[in-house]
């Protein structure tokens, strides 16, 4: 274990378990204050331990409470489970509720489990730069597993593949016909099919659909994503369910596959922490050129097209820098 | 406006719950909604809530406002024992407010225990959304 006497005071509360700590640390990671983000950056290497597994699937196919049978199992098998559940903000108010929490039944004196509910304030892809570093602060809390439950709008939750490992997506019957089970996006990032309220009419054909799907070739890293059907109702398939994500982890080290990955992960978020810190000068330098709100004003009036503008402006921001 | 580019600010976050064993949530289900209408945060636990996992929300979500509802008669008992289990975890800047069927006395007795704001049928909106940034504001 490294030293722990070099670190701030609040990375300190947090590898020594104070759970208040952790939960004003992610609360000032998410507004991006720059005290937090320290404490997460003296985190840092402390962090890669945990298994990361992100939960996702379409509106009200039970991604919560299927979540609450894994903390259960997990639990039971005496693992340290985080959770982070993310719910949309509104892009109209900015405000949101998050429901997440009433599914999650636990002991009230239990400190093996932290759940945490986040808003998406705005990232589109279902997981947030704020979700991947409230990741890493429970990761460095000592949590075994943390879960990713995310928004679940359905085509486009692909950001998840970024955080997670092992990726579960949750799916019901009568979603659609086979067809829908071919498009491009959630169901390609399956590591995992969870074919949740199995207990309904329709669980066999939409199994045949799903092991149809799978049959059909290999995710580019040579894996053979796993049908588990499962029912929070009885309780069927969760054991199954948490096997099949070990099986893919188990995957990951055989194949050093996991190696790549995190190369892979590392490149992609300095590139993305770059591209924000340049667009945002871009856009704080460019709005305060002279020449900007006239640009503004002649493709509002149609004098100018945005191309053109966007041109200009560029040119001149480039020239300045 | 390039002020239109700017990121928002900060939102509160809101924990709204139902102690007890009170079966009527659509009150909480409102004032959740008029607060995410107004730019909150809103963990909403709903109903059945005991106040231990009030307070273990309250600390893991860190929020930093409580809103508690209760329709059945009990909050003289479960309002307090939230309260006291908040000291008890040595939370003392997240103030609590409440809402329900809440006699005018018990209210004035709720204030005294530390209970921010008590709004009882018939308050607006507007007034829940304005209290709750005040006490918010006062707290911090």
């Amino acid at each position: 274990m490294k030293r722990i006497g070099r670190l701030p005071a609040d990375a300190r509360a947090i590898v020594a378990g104070d759970r208040k700590a952790l939960a004003r640390v992610i609360s000032g990671v998410e507004n991006r204050d720059e005290t937090q983000l320290g404490t997460l950056r003296a985190l840092y290497s402390r962090t890669g331990r945990a298994r990361v597994i992100g939960i996702t699937g379409p509106l009200g196919v039970g991604k919560s409470s299927v979540i609450n049978d894994l903390v259960k199992l997990l639990r039971a098998e005496g693992k340290r489970v985080g959770v982070v559940a993310v719910d949309p903000t509104s892009p109209f108010s900015g405000g949101s509720v998050l429901g997440d929490r009433i599914r999650i039944e636990r002991r009230p004196d239990d400190d093996g489990v932290f759940m945490r509910s986040m808003a998406s304030r705005g990232e589109s892809g279902g997981v947030s730069a704020a979700t991947r570093d409230t990741v890493r602060l429970l990761d460095a809390a000592g949590f075994d597993v943390v879960l990713v439950e995310t928004v679940g709008s359905g085509q486009v939750e692909v950001d998840i593949r970024q955080v997670a490992s092992s990726n579960v997506v949750v799916v019901v019957p009568q979603l659609g016909d086979e067809v829908q089970t071919l498009k491009a996006g959630l169901f390609e990032i399956a590591d995992v099919f969870c074919l949740n309220k199995s207990d309904l009419p329709g669980a066999d054909s939409a199994k045949r659909d799903y092991a149809e799907l799978v049959s059909l070739g290999l995710t580019p890293e040579g894996w053979r994503p796993i049908v588990v059907s499962t029912s929070t109702l009885t309780g069927e398939g969760i054991t199954q369910l948490w096997a099949s994500i070990q099986a893919h982890e188990e995957f990951l080290d055989r194949r050093g596959v996991r190696k790549e990955r995190d190369r892979l992960r590392a490149q992609e978020e300095i590139f993305q922490l770059l591209r924000d810190r340049v667009a945002r000068q871009l856009e704080d330098e460019v709005s305060r050129a002279p020449s900007f709100q006239g640009e503004v004003d002649r493709v509002a009036r149609r004098e100018v097209d945005p191309h053109t503008a966007a041109d200009r402006l560029f040119k001149k921001f480039s020239m300045a820098n | 406006m390039s002020s239109t580019r700017r990121r928002r600010p900060i939102p509160l976050r809101v924990l709204i719950a139902k102690p007890g064993l009170d079966g009527h949530d659509r009150g909480a289900k409102v004032v959740a909604r008029a607060l995410r209408d107004a730019g909150m945060e809103v963990i909403y636990v709903g109903l059945r809530q005991t106040p231990e996992e009030i307070v273990d929300a309250a600390i893991e979500e860190d929020v930093d406002l409580i809103g508690l509802s209760c329709l059945s008669g009990a909050h003289m008992a479960l309002f307090p024992r939230v309260l006291k289990l908040l000291r008890a975890r040595k939370i003392t800047n997240v103030p609590v407010f409440a809402g329900g069927i809440i006699p005018d006395e018990d209210a004035r007795r709720l204030k005294k225990l530390g209970i921010k704001a008590v709004f009882g049928p018939g308050t607006t909106l507007e007034r829940i959304v304005t209290t709750a940034r005040e006490i918010a504001r006062k707290s911090t």
